[in-house]
């Protein structure tokens, strides 16, 4: 028995304006019911280069290039600010263009769904060849293009989704039934880009942290997809589909959902799995969702700014045994909102905040930093949900303020403090906590950082089953260097005294022996 | 205000009669908080929903206006927080605003 460790972190994101466009349901639904509409004509003109989206500051944060303390210094607007000697490679992962990721669906596909023209698999495949990280049977498979004039059919006859850069036609995702509405072209679009983003995440963990993969013997998947036939919606399993690609031939795995909080939940269960003794590595892992991309699209438009939900995010985390060095997850301090808790906010907050803490004697003040919901506050206020982490800081303090810990003219104090500024792509279970994993372990190695509190919420409500809320906490804390950290000393202790006994009584045995001679 | 909430007003209304029915939001921001009370005050001003040029003037107060009226233990309990949070005097001078601006 022994606290885990968060053993490495990889991030990507992929810039993918064509994905917004034919997948971003803000933008489907406008086309279905208001085909010339303002907003539509609009879009064009508000479409960023793959270029502007890599000097954007809040990405350069999300794959480590930055920090979150940097992004502070950056001034408002990101999106005309730009960081100048920005890389698309970063230190957690990288920054892809879409072209690259409509490889990596290729290349993720296992039942020929994705099929690309002759001269993009061409220009693909050396493309993807000199990144060194795919196989040459990966990379073979550009080797059986389809014939520009059979992808358009298949497009034109709706049984496939195109593949597009700009106007110029570069593949399609097919439908994998006639019937089925789980398997449509559109729902087998979504998946796998949510596969092939989620592998990017893996490859990127495993190279970036020099991680062998066949040493992962289990990965729970975090996304918000359901993988499924019309039998079964969403039977999965990702997690598995993913670790095949990325080469953990000794795992298995499992796909968790929860909506915002399912990265939360799942990081609970790897450790619960890892301190056990169950599994000694397990990756937590998600891709991105297509279907929120331009979500707020009207109102970036409206206020006269770039389309910034144009990024599709990925994250993967190995949670592993305690090795003396890496930050732990404390798995005696968990915050949880219970059926019971309440769905308003102060409920929440008391739940998955303050009882955890206050069970275990500390105060709200004792943790240096808080990763709630990290959304990038320049896609949410302009349309109209404010300052997301911000608020959740903001309710954190005027909790400590309740409770006496805090002052009330500490309170903006206390935001900056104990928080950090949102830098996340708005993909539901993407920004919830997890994008700060990066950051906080590295500050816990440099010894600059204690402790933080990771925090996932999720809204079920929208899945129509339950108007409940949920949430789940758990706290990150920087390594004591002790292997039996974590370790139940009272357990140990009796077992100690239980062996004392037992020696004593034999003991006391051989010396009734002998003075019986 | 999103189409299945303009629904549900707009049929409670019907079934219960305009004077029977108040309107109380919990949003967080003033210029939403505005744009709902508009909503059930003049109709939806994006016209997209169900209240799309129907005028129900249904009364609608923010629930930060209404603290007198509620219970000093359940507002402490499961308000108080977010009265600290949210800039109150803003959402109030704004719902001020609207139900002059869309009264008849």
């Amino acid at each position: 028995m022994n606290f885990p460790v968060i053993k490495g972190t990889g991030y990507v994101l992929v810039h993918a304006p064509n994905m917004m466009l034919e997948h971003g349901t803000t933008i489907t639904v406008e086309k279905a019911k208001n085909p010339g509409s303002d907003f539509l004509k609009a879009i064009p003109d508000h479409i960023r280069s793959f270029e502007e989206t890599v000097k954007y500051a809040p990405n350069q944060v999300y794959i480590g290039n930055l920090s979150p303390r940097d992004l502070e210094t950056i001034p408002q607007p990101w999106f005309e600010n730009f960081v100048e000697d920005a890389d698309r490679q970063g230190k957690y992962g990288e920054i892809m263009p879409e072209k690259e990721l409509y490889g990596l669906m290729k290349i993720v596909d296992r039942f020929e769904l994705v099929e690309l023209n002759e001269e993009f698999s061409a220009e693909i495949k050396e493309i993807l060849k000199a990144k060194d990280i795919f196989t040459e049977n990966q990379l073979a498979l550009f080797d059986k293009p389809k014939s520009m004039d059979e992808i358009s059919a298949l497009v034109k006859n709706d049984t496939a989704k195109g593949l597009y850069d700009g106007d110029k036609l570069l593949g399609c995702v097919r439908e994998a039934h006639e019937s089925d509405p789980c398997l449509t072209a559109d729902v087998v679009f979504e998946n796998l880009v949510t596969k092939a983003s989620g592998v990017l995440a893996m490859i990127a963990l495993f190279k970036k942290n020099n991680i062998d993969p066949s040493e992962v013997d289990y990965i729970i998947e975090a996304s918000e997809e359901a993988i499924g036939d019309m039998n079964q919606r969403g039977g999965g399993n990702m997690a598995k589909a993913c670790g095949e690609v990325a080469g953990c031939i000794n795992a298995t795995g499992i796909d968790m959902r929860g909506f915002c909080a399912g990265p939360s939940h799942a990081f609970v269960n790897a450790a619960g799995l890892v301190q056990s003794g169950i599994f000694k590595n397990v990756v937590v892992m998600a891709g991105g969702c297509t279907a929120k991309l331009g979500m707020n699209g009207r109102d970036h438009i409206n206020k006269k700014m770039p389309l910034v939900e144009d990024m599709i995010g990925g994250f993967a985390v190995l949670v592993s045994e305690n090795d003396g060095v890496n930050p732990v997850i404390r798995t005696d301090i968990l915050g949880k909102h219970k059926i019971s808790s309440g769905s308003a906010p102060q409920a929440v907050i008391q739940a998955i905040v303050v009882d955890p803490l206050t069970a275990s004697g500390m105060k709200i003040s004792d943790i240096d930093v808080f990763a709630p919901e990290l959304q990038n506050p320049e896609i949410t206020v302009p349309a109209g949900a404010g300052d997301v982490p911000v608020a959740n800081y903001k309710m954190i303090g005027a909790m400590a303020i309740k409770r006496g810990e805090l002052e009330k003219k500490e309170l903006m104090e206390f935001t900056k403090k104990h928080g950090v500024i949102g830098f996340a792509p708005t993909q539901g279970h993407i920004p919830s906590g997890v994008p700060l994993i990066g950051y906080i372990r590295d500050s816990m190695l440099a010894g600059e950082m204690t402790n933080a509190m990771l925090i996932g919420k999720g809204s079920l409500f929208l899945g129509r089953m339950t108007d409940l809320f949920d949430g789940i906490s758990f706290i990150i804390q920087k390594n004591s260097g002790e292997l039996s950290m974590g370790q139940d000393s009272s357990a140990s202790d009796e077992f100690k005294q239980e062996i004392r006994e037992m020696i004593a009584e034999a003991m006391q045995g051989i010396a009734d022996s002998l003075a019986r001679r | 205000m999103d189409m299945a909430n303009q629904a549900r007003i707009k049929e409670t209304a019907e079934k219960f009669g305009k004077d029977s029915v108040v309107v109380i939001l919990g949003g967080g921001e003033a210029e939403s908080a505005g744009l709902t009370a508009e909503t059930v005050m003049t109709g939806d001003p994006t016209f997209a929903g169900p209240l799309t040029n129907v005028a129900l003037q249904l009364p609608v107060y923010h629930l930060f206006e209404l603290k007198d009226l509620i219970d000093p233990a359940v507002y402490e309990e499961q308000v108080s927080m977010m009265e600290m949070v949210l800039d109150v005097d803003e959402i109030i001078a704004e719902m001020d605003n609207i139900r002059k601006e869309c009264s008849e």
